[in-house]
């Protein structure tokens, strides 16, 4: 009797022991729900959702924290993506987080800016090319339009501005939209 | 489109004459090919946009208010798949700004004003006959690059790209297309007929860039004077490698995956070139830039354009010089109609509906139709899909049209992957048998935009992603370093002895050293100063 429930005891550990050892080692880096939400957010970095990013905001919807209707940015088409995914209804976009425009570029003014560096450091995306007391510019390849180099600049400095490249981003329109 | 093997022996040899699919139209061609090409005077100012061609705009080599001369490059290629562009006329740059072009969201590009001086003077380049049957094949097509000649069927891909064969690629035959099978476009009919020679010319430059021996012309059946004059053309070049094929006049056989297939009987593979079975295609007038700008040194600075439908009062092909507004090229060929409604580059079936007329001529413009009321389509003609299946059955590309339209209104991306809608080359087959009136291409061409900017953004997401990602990484990592530089302060403090007095004692020291530094400095600079003072009075001294 006591032979057998030692036996089975070692047995017991000897299993918890083999799954502990890969476990460890394969643990997942993050949660794959929150993964996959980073995935349909459009990576603005705007942090209108009141959170410091779209993985925190991914993260904060995973953990049920945050609503999906908070990003404007992605707009009804994020929304509805977020809705699929996660399984729920789709709702209108939060007002309180602003409103959806269309995308947008950061141009420095270059003959007004000082070289503060302080937008250098406001990008979240490392988008502003530029060196203490040395003009700035804005990589506009980089550029996720989400306004938070616009506010820190002591000069005013910093606009945005409509894509300008129109025949990049120009596309046929659907016949409902030409033909109407 | 199944991707059928070159290498197999099931596809048929030599071809059928017939691809999958198309329609028989009725060509309107008869009233612009009854009077030879006239040449249109060159208009007191030229726009020349950056983008003529596919691939990357040509980057300017002249400034705002430099003297041009005919054939003069003013922009050059930048990058391998690029065109140069050449001051169609001799006169002054008086502006590089945005300029309407020809596109179907009536957009505006950069784009050179040219004012003439009228006296079109040439450049030196215009040189004379060159050999290029002895020199290198590769300095040849460089020749054919610095002309900036573009495919001149419509589509302005840099021919010279097209001239390059790669090593591990298999061209046998160089196929020169005439099969223009637009009901409205007869701009490369009127030029084999009236310059035959040229694109004969061509063709055996272009088989000497390539290095082969086998150039096949295809001339559709309902052109018969083109195909004539081609005839007797080959037949005076005396070159056996030259053939002159008929192919049957259905739309769209002008397309050169339909002109291949109608041809040898292959297809080209889904997701590749011609190239890949071992064609290279080029249309006839390209040829025929090809020859002038080989033979005669001339670059690409002047095209024919054909100015048709019934909008238009004197229908007729034009040798025009690029960057002629079509509002002038138009009032050369008689103006519109009173009842003319719609303006359209690039022919009646795949061409572009242009908001205005207030564009220039650029090398891929093949003609330009003014069409009546009576002849346009509006949309409260479009019904609902009855699935009758006739543009399955229409369609060269062998897809099914009415699958990929209820997949594009549901914006159903893996169904429209699935059923290859970049397959489709835009015919219009499917819009002429729908009996619903159902704007299909255009369904098409929005569904195909939408998936490519799709892309696009994600892709650019992904980058942001990345970017955000390693600042993070970063900034916490300073963190890091950062505590780790605290604490080893803090360590470094606290080995050192705990006496007050000592740190006292070092502090004053520090002070005196620095106050001593200070004096030390001061002197040395009241001591230059008075030694410059010196130094700057002297020379006055010797003056006096």
């Amino acid at each position: 009797m006591i032979g057998a429930l030692v036996f089975l005891s070692l047995v017991a550990a000897a299993g918890a022991a083999l799954l502990r050892l890969p476990a460890a080692r394969l643990r997942l880096q993050r949660d794959p729900v929150e993964r996959k939400i980073d995935a349909l957010l459009p990576q603005t970095q705007c942090g209108q959702c009141d959170y410091a990013g779209c993985r925190p905001y991914a993260r904060a919807i995973a953990a049920g924290e945050a609503d999906i209707n908070q990003c404007p940015p992605g707009g009804d088409t994020t929304i509805a993506n977020l809705a699929a995914l996660l399984g729920r209804e789709g709702k209108p976009l939060n007002p309180k987080h602003g409103t959806t425009t269309p995308p947008m570029l950061a141009v420095i003014d270059e003959a007004v800016c000082i070289g503060c560096t302080i937008c250098i450091q406001a990008c979240p995306v490392d988008a502003i090319l530029g060196a203490s007391k040395r003009m700035h510019t804005v990589i506009a390849d980089e550029c996720t339009g989400c306004e938070l180099c616009v506010a820190p600049c002591p000069v005013d400095c910093i606009d945005m501005m409509p894509d300008p490249r129109p025949a990049q981003r120009w596309h046929w329109p659907a016949p409902e939209d030409a033909w109407s | 489109m199944s991707a059928s093997d070159p290498l197999l022996d099931s596809a048929p040899k030599g071809g059928t004459g017939a691809f999958q699919g198309g329609v028989t139209l009725h060509p309107d061609t008869a009233a612009a090919t009854a009077q030879p090409i006239a040449t249109m005077p060159v208009p007191d100012e030229l726009v020349l946009p950056l983008s003529q061609h596919a691939g990357a705009p040509a980057k300017p080599v002249v400034a705002v208010g430099d003297r041009v001369l005919r054939g003069q490059m003013i922009a050059a290629a930048d990058g391998f798949v690029s065109a140069a562009i050449h001051a169609p006329t001799s006169g002054t740059i008086t502006a590089l700004e945005p300029r309407p072009v020809p596109h179907p969201g009536g957009l505006e590009g950069p784009c050179f004003v040219l004012a003439s001086d009228g006296a079109d003077a040439a450049s030196e380049t215009a040189s004379g006959p060159r050999d290029y049957l002895h020199t290198d094949p590769a300095l040849v097509r460089s020749w054919v690059r610095d002309a900036g000649i573009v495919g001149l069927g419509g589509a302005g891909f840099p021919a010279s790209v097209k001239l390059t064969a790669e090593a591990d690629q298999q061209v046998q035959t160089l196929l020169l297309n005439g099969a223009e099978c637009d009901p409205h476009i007869c701009c490369d009919d009127m030029l084999m007929r009236e310059r035959a020679a040229a694109v004969v010319e061509g063709g055996r430059i272009m088989l000497h860039v390539l290095q082969i021996h086998d150039c096949v012309i295809a001339i559709e059946e309902d052109k018969p004077e083109a195909l004539a004059a081609m005839r007797e053309a080959v037949e005076a070049a005396d070159d056996d490698r030259l053939k002159v094929k008929p192919v049957p006049a259905v739309y769209p056989q002008g397309g050169e995956k339909q002109l291949i297939q109608s041809l040898s009987g292959r297809e080209v593979p889904s997701d590749g070139l011609p190239l890949d079975i071992g064609f290279v295609c080029h249309n006839v007038g390209t040829a025929a830039a090809t020859a002038d700008s080989v033979l005669r040194g001339e670059p690409l600075i002047s095209r024919v354009v054909t100015v048709t439908g019934n909008g238009i009062r004197t229908p007729q092909n034009v040798l025009v010089r690029l960057g002629t507004p079509l509002h002038q090229l138009v009032a050369f060929c008689g103006g519109y109609t009173d009842k003319a409604d719609r303006l359209i580059v690039g022919g009646s079936m795949m061409g572009i509906a242009l908001p205005h007329d207030n564009v220039p001529v650029v090398k891929s413009t093949d003609c330009l139709v003014a069409l009546e009321p009576e002849n346009l389509r509006t949309a409260v003609d479009a019904m609902p899909c009855i699935r009758c299946g006739e543009c399955a059955a229409a369609c060269p590309a062998s897809l099914l049209p009415q699958q990929l339209h209820w997949h594009a209104q549901s914006h159903k991306r893996s169904a429209l992957l699935q059923h290859n809608l970049f397959d489709c080359i835009e015919c219009g087959c499917c819009d002429v048998v729908c009996p619903s009136h159902i704007p299909l291409t255009q369904t098409f061409r929005h569904a195909k935009a939408r998936l490519r900017l799709d892309d696009a953004q994600r892709a650019q997401a992904d980058v942001a992603r990345r970017r955000y990602d390693a600042r993070e990484q970063r900034l916490a990592q300073a963190k890091v370093d950062a505590a780790a530089r605290r604490e080893a302060r803090k360590a470094a403090r606290a080995a050192q002895p705990e006496d007050p007095q000592e740190a006292v004692r070092q502090a004053v020291a520090r002070a005196r050293a620095k106050r001593k530094a200070k004096r030390k400095t001061s002197e040395q600079a009241a001591s230059n100063e008075t030694a410059a003072a010196n130094s700057s009075t002297r020379p006055a001294d010797s003056d006096q």
